[in-house]
This record gives C-alpha cells, sequence and structure tokens, in this order.
C-alpha cells in the first residue's frame, strides 16, 4: 500500500528527515515512536500534503502512485487521512455541513452523485456511535468550543465516516485522559480491517496498550533506527529512548 | 481572470454599446445636466408641481455642493456633464429560449440555483404565459390589496397617492443630505414606494421581482417605504443573479419611516458588475438609506450583502427617535480584485432606553480594499441608550486591505456602547483541515468564509440567505491558489 523510500525533508532550511524507510501493507498497524523533535510529526504531515515541508530527496508510493505529486485533496480522496494533533476551529461551519461537503467532494472527483440528505444522515447516525456522541454534534461549528477529548474523537469520527484505506494518528493521545483514550481506541480497533491500514504516531506507549500494533518503528534524527513487534514498545516504556541512542551511536 | 468574469464583463459591454447607439434621440434628455435636464425628466413622466419644485430645489443645492473626498476609496473625477440623465425605459431584445443565452451566464445561473422562469426573467427571455412573472405579481398586488398595502413604482405612487409622497419625500433623507442624495433628488429615474397602513403585518416578503414594471428603474433609484403605527413589513432588495447595466454611476436613495410600535426589515442582496480583474469597468455605487423610528417602540433592520460594485459607497442608517426604538444592522461586504467598499452605518440615539446592534464582517481578497465607517451618536437626552457594536474583518491574500473607522459621540453619562473589532487571515490551517478531508481550495474558502458570515445570514429571509451563500463562493472564486 505505501511505501516510503529514503525520505529526506526540511522544514525552513532545517533537515528533519534523513533518509526515512517504510512499507505498510494493508491490515497492518505501524506505530512510529521516538523523542521529541525525531520528525514523527513531519512524517505525518508529508503523508498528508502540508506544503510548507520541501522534500529533499526520496519518494513515497501509494498504490503505484507517486504520492508526493498529489494535492492534499486528491491524497484524501485516495484514502488518506491525517487525525490531526491540533484540529483546528472553523467558526461558523457545523460539522454536518463540513462533512457532506467533503464526501460530495470526493464523490464529485470519482463521478458520482451526490449524497442525499437522507443517505448522509443515515451514514452519520451510524458513525456517531463508534465514538460515542450524539447528534447533536453534527449541528455544532467544527471543533468550537470542544474540549480536548472531543476534538480527537472528532477526529477518529471524521475517520469513521471518511472510511480511509491509510489512516495516520498524529499524537492522538496527547491531552486525553484514560476514558476518552478509550473511546478512541475503541473507535480505530472497530474501524480497522484487513483493507486498511493505520500509522500511530506516538511519545508514549500508553496508547499502544489499547491500540495494538503489528510493528513498532523508533524515529531518531530522521531514520527508523529500531524496528520490532509490540514488545519493543514496552521495551522504550521501561528503559527509555537514551538506551537507543547509545546503540545507534556505536552500531553508526 | 475567471472566463466568468469575462463573460460578464463582454455581456456589459455589448449590452452597453447597444444601449448607446439606439437612435431614439427624442427620448433622451439633453446631454449634461441643467435646470432643463431636470424639468425634461418631470414633465417626462408627467409629475405634480410639487416634485418638480423639490427637484430644481435639489438641484440648485447640489451645484453648490462639493463631491465628497472622504471616503477611503479612489476612483477618477466623474463629469456630470458627461452623461444621460434620462432616458425612456429601453425594451431588452427578447429572447426566444434559454438556448440564445450566453451559456457562462446560464453556468452562472445554475451555480446560484436560480429557477428557469427566474432566469428567463433575468435573461430577457419570453416566459411561459401561464406562469409568468407578471401573472404573479398580478396575485400577488391583489393580496396585498386585501390588506390595504400600496406596493407599486414611484412613478405610479406619485400618480395615485401624492399626498402620501409628498408627506413623506425628504423627510428621512433631505435633497441637502449629501451630495449624492441631492443629486438623486434631483433627477431620480423611478423606484419603488411602500405603504403600510395602521396595524398591518405584511402577510408576503416584498420584492421589486413581484413588482410590476420593476426593470430598468435606472441609474438613479428612490425608494420610499412607510409602516403606519403597528404595521410591519420585510422588503427584499436585489438579487443575487449577476446585474449589468450600462450606467456606470448609481447613485440610489432609500428611505423609510417607522411610526409607533412598526417594524421595518430591509435586506439588500448587492452583486453589480464589479469591473474586471484589472478594475477597469464595474459600477459605481454611491447610495444614501437611512430609516428613522419615529414612534415609540419602533424597530428597523438593515440586512446586507455586498458583493458586487466596483465601488461601494454605503451606510444604511438608523434615526432612534422614538423611545424604546431599535435599529440594527447586519452587513456582509465581499471585496474581490479590484473592488473598493467604504461601507457601514450610522446609529442615532435620540429617545430614552433605544438599543442599536451593528454586525459587521468585511471580507477581503484580491487587491481589493475594505472599509468598515460607523457612527454611533447619543443624544444629551437619550437616557439608558445601547450600542453594540462588532466589526470583523478577515483577509484572504497578502496584497488587499482592511480598514476599521469607528465613530462614537456619546452626550450622557447614561449610555452603554460597546465596540468589538477583529481581523483575521484566512488561516492556511483551516483550508489545510479542509483539504484533508478531501475538500479542495475554493470549496474550502467558501466553508470558511460562509461559516464566518452566518450570523448575518441567519437574518436573511431563507431563500434570500441559500442564494447569498453560494454567491459569497462565486464572488471568492479565483482568489486562492
Amino acid at each position: 500500500m505505501l511505501n516510503i523510500h529514503n525520505l529526506e525533508v526540511a522544514i525552513e532550511g532545517n533537515q528533519i528527515l534523513r533518509g526515512l524507510n517504510l512499507e505498510v501493507k494493508a491490515g497492518e498497524v505501524h506505530a512510529i515512536m521516538g523523542p521529541n523533535g525525531s520528525g514523527k510529526s513531519t512524517l505525518a504531515n508529508v503523508l498528508a500534503g502540508r506544503d510548507e515541508y520541501e522534500v529533499i530527496a526520496g519518494g513515497v508510493d501509494y498504490f503505484g502512485e507517486d504520492l508526493l505529486e498529489m494535492a492534499p485533496e486528491q491524497r484524501a480522496r485516495a484514502g488518506v487521512f491525517l487525525a490531526f494533533q491540533y484540529p483546528v476551529e472553523i467558526p461558523g461551519v457545523s460539522m454536518s455541513i463540513f462533512l457532506k461537503t467533503a464526501l460530495n467532494d470526493a464523490r464529485q472527483a470519482k463521478g458520482e452523485e451526490n449524497l442525499d440528505a437522507m443517505e448522509f444522515f443515515g451514514l452519520v447516525r451510524e458513525k456517531l456511535k463508534v465514538v460515542h456522541m450524539d447528534e447533536k454534534f453534527m449541528s455544532r461549528a467544527i471543533n468550537e468550543g470542544f474540549s480536548g477529548g472531543e476534538k480527537k474523537r472528532n477526529e477518529i469520527f471524521q475517520m469513521a465516516v471518511l472510511e480511509p484505506k491509510l489512516a495516520i494518528l498524529d499524537e492522538t493521545d496527547s491531552g486525553l485522559d484514560i476514558d476518552a483514550l478509550k473511546i478512541v481506541s475503541d473507535g480505530v480497533n472497530t474501524l480497522r480491517n484487513a483493507d486498511n491500514a493505520t500509522i500511530v504516531v506516538t511519545h508514549y506507549q500508553r496508547l499502544l496498550n489499547y491500540i495494538v500494533p503489528d510493528f513498532v518503528h523508533v524515529l531518531m534524527d530522521g531514520r527508523i533506527v529500531k524496528s520490532g513487534d509490540k514488545s519493543l514498545a514496552l521495551e522504550l516504556e521501561e528503559k527509555g529512548y537514551d538506551w537507543l541512542k547509545t546503540e545507534v551511536g556505536e552500531n553508526a | 481572470m475567471s472566463t466568468e468574469q469575462e463573460t460578464i464583463e463582454q455581456f456589459t459591454n455589448s449590452e452597453y454599446k447597444w444601449g448607446f447607439t439606439t437612435d431614439l434621440e427624442n427620448e433622451l434628455a439633453p446631454k449634461g445636466l441643467c435646470e432643463e435636464t431636470v424639468r425634461f425628466i418631470s414633465a417626462k413622466k408627467g409629475e405634480p408641481d410639487f416634485m418638480l419644485e423639490w427637484r430644481l430645489k435639489a438641484f440648485r443645492f447640489w451645484q453648490t455642493m462639493q463631491e465628497p473626498d472622504w471616503p477611503n476609496v479612489k476612483y477618477p473625477p466623474i463629469d456630470f456633464q458627461d452623461a444621460y440623465y434620462y432616458a425612456a425605459p429601453k425594451k431588452q431584445k427578447e429572447l426566444q429560449s434559454m438556448d440564445e443565452v450566453d451559456p457562462k451566464i446560464r453556468e452562472t445561473f445554475e451555480k446560484l440555483g436560480i429557477s428557469l422562469n427566474e432566469q428567463k426573467r433575468l435573461s430577457g427571455v419570453a416566459v411561459d404565459a401561464v406562469i409568468d412573472s407578471v401573472s404573479v405579481a398580478t396575485t400577488f398586488q391583489e393580496e396585498l390589496k386585501k390588506h390595504g398595502i400600496i406596493f407599486c413604482s414611484f412613478s405610479d405612487a406619485l400618480k395615485n397617492h401624492p399626498d402620501l409622497v409628498r408627506k413623506y419625500v425628504g423627510s428621512v433623507v433631505p435633497y441637502t443630505d449629501n451630495f449624492y442624495a441631492a443629486l438623486n433628488a434631483a433627477v431620480f429615474s423611478d423606484g419603488s414606494f411602500c405603504f403600510i397602513p395602521k396595524g398591518v403585518r405584511c402577510p408576503m416578503e416584498l420584492s421589486t421581482y413581484f413588482r410590476i414594471n420593476a426593470a430598468n428603474t435606472g441609474q438613479f433609484e428612490r425608494t420610499l417605504i412607510v409602516a403606519e403605527e403597528g404595521a410591519s413589513v420585510s422588503y427584499l432588495e436585489g438579487c443575487t443573479a449577476p446585474m449589468r447595466d450600462e450606467n456606470q454611476l448609481h447613485a440610489a436613495v432609500v428611505e423609510i419611516v417607522a411610526h409607533k410600535d412598526a417594524k421595518v426589515k430591509y435586506s439588500t442582496v448587492q452583486n453589480w458588475y464589479p469591473g474586471d480583474e484589472n478594475g477597469k469597468g464595474g459600477i459605481y455605487n454611491f447610495v444614501t438609506k437611512r430609516g428613522i423610528c419615529l414612534g415609540d417602540n419602533a424597530k428597523i433592520s438593515w440586512t446586507q450583502v455586498e458583493t458586487g460594485s466596483a465601488i461601494t459607497w454605503k451606510y444604511p442608517s438608523v434615526i432612534l427617535k422614538g423611545d424604546n426604538s431599535i435599529g440594527e444592522f447586519y452587513s456582509v461586504a465581499l471585496t474581490n480584485n479590484c473592488q473598493q467598499a467604504d461601507t457601514g452605518t450610522k446609529m442615532v440615539h435620540l429617545g430614552k432606553n433605544t438599543r442599536s446592534i451593528i454586525v459587521s464582517k468585511g471580507i477581503s481578497a484580491g487587491r481589493s480594499q475594505n472599509s468598515y465607517r460607523g457612527l454611533v451618536r447619543v443624544a444629551r437626552n437619550a437616557d439608558n441608550a445601547r450600542n453594540f457594536s462588532q466589526c470583523d474583518s478577515l483577509l484572504i491574500g497578502d496584497r488587499c486591505g482592511a480598514h476599521t473607522f469607528p465613530y462614537l459621540e456619546i452626550h450622557t453619562k447614561s449610555a452603554k456602547v460597546e465596540h468589538e473589532a477583529t481581523t483575521t487571515k484566512i488561516g492556511e490551517d483551516q483550508i489545510f483541515y479542509c483539504n484533508q478531508r478531501g475538500i479542495g481550495t475554493e470549496n474550502a474558502v467558501g466553508l470558511i468564509v460562509n461559516g464566518y458570515c452566518k450570523e448575518i445570514f441567519r437574518e436573511l429571509p431563507m431563500e434570500f440567505a441559500v442564494e447569498a451563500q453560494k454567491l459569497l463562493a462565486i464572488s471568492l472564486e479565483g482568489s486562492v491558489g
């Protein structure tokens, strides 16, 4: 599904990613861990197509297409979804209008008819259950006045509605209390299937107790320095990142 | 520049040429502006003497006045002698079907979701005899008549209700008010007259659409609305379809009189030709709109969505004379490309416990300049007057400008006046968030801008609000990316 090869990325002249390689197949969950400033969020944003990032070298292949050549909205319509670390507020724009526009823009791009109001609300009603949210939520403005937990649940709700092939969760656990964390993780687990894949970007192991990854990668100084299964996350939790620094230093 | 604008321009220009090569010499007033012109216009319309006298006084006063230079807009000097001030209403060439209408114009109609019959009316296509607008209008007129409501052209009002016109014309906007109001008073072509008798609630929204012979009221339009004690009316002006007109200068006047307990709601959508991407062409829209709450507990509410015209100079105002009266101003003013707008309101508190609210949303894109200019004046005896003003500016891109000129003149200690102002740039983050959900950039900007204007749209009649939303999106096409 996704093949990142030798990716080098800079922002405002500072190189962040220094030759990152990663392959993700359908049905898999990959966790990307690493200390602050290692490039985790950069990776998430580059995949989603944020334009302040400059790709210096390498490439990203997504279902045989050059992902980096696609506009952000084309990537989204092709099934790439980013659950934002800091979802923005858009005052006055209701969730309902927003999601309807998103769904219909994607359908129009594929030459399909717009959803009618009944179909739309049928779909939304179903998906709200995934994150335990009330229908009243649909008439609220996007993220305006939402609590931290509500914002993150909203991200997962949108993911449920848009049914992406590749979901990237950028620090979705940050700022969540344990109850919200459970709801969000349950949501993500419900949406998992053999045809989609998830990249979980996180600083802490805690989230991985709920969203159990098939692979764990450690990102340091813009590269993946170690990969393993879920036990690697536990090891990191116990030892921190410093032991890896030494290990990587020795190997280099 | 978008092909749509190009087409509209072509359309406007071709119409322009056609309008001026027409060979009806005797139907034109002599070129230029002098007393003879004023007399000619009045005579052509068969007006009563008082009207001619009033026009002449206005004209003489106008001659002593200077064109205002305080608005924050720039345009080349207007030669008032190089124009015709009266031309008999021109008949548009009637087309046989919509197929003859420019496809680009049709596309705009589609985007706005304008009904087929309305499209035909706007394009000058012959309409189906059963449901043509005239018969709708006739049914409408009969319904109004039952309630004793008068709704007709200004000319008809002068013929059929001269005493009412005489009583109220110029009572809110005297010809001495300002340069363009004086000009309008001297040479106004036509307009609407609306009278709601005591205690009557007008059963439907009044729109010029339903007024017979509403087309071609010309560049100097004059509207007078009178609501007697306890009466109420909602009046709609304009339409969202692109309006073409061969006259560059528009100087309209609207006067509203609300007696005791009366309520008048006046909603405008203005989409005159804004000129091309480089600021060539476009309408100069210099409008004076004012209402007076004459009696206690009266209420006047202005709602406007302004997206058109090269230059807009417009301050719909309310004089709060009656005790406990209420004035409201809700505005969205959008400028793109080289458009310039200097718009706002005046709330003049004279009576006790009077209240006013001002909510202004300016949106600037392209290289446009958008100014809010508003006055809140509380007179010495206006005990406990209250005003709340909120003026927000939204910038799209970095070559446009937003300006706010609030004026406060408070002469009583018991007044409570609040002013809030914000200026924001449309967020790259917000656009990216939409993009990431599969929404293209133009739709994203449309969504964000409409969200920003939601408070104002809520004040518009439902159908108008839906159209206004689409209009904003269309007016912003090409402003990003």
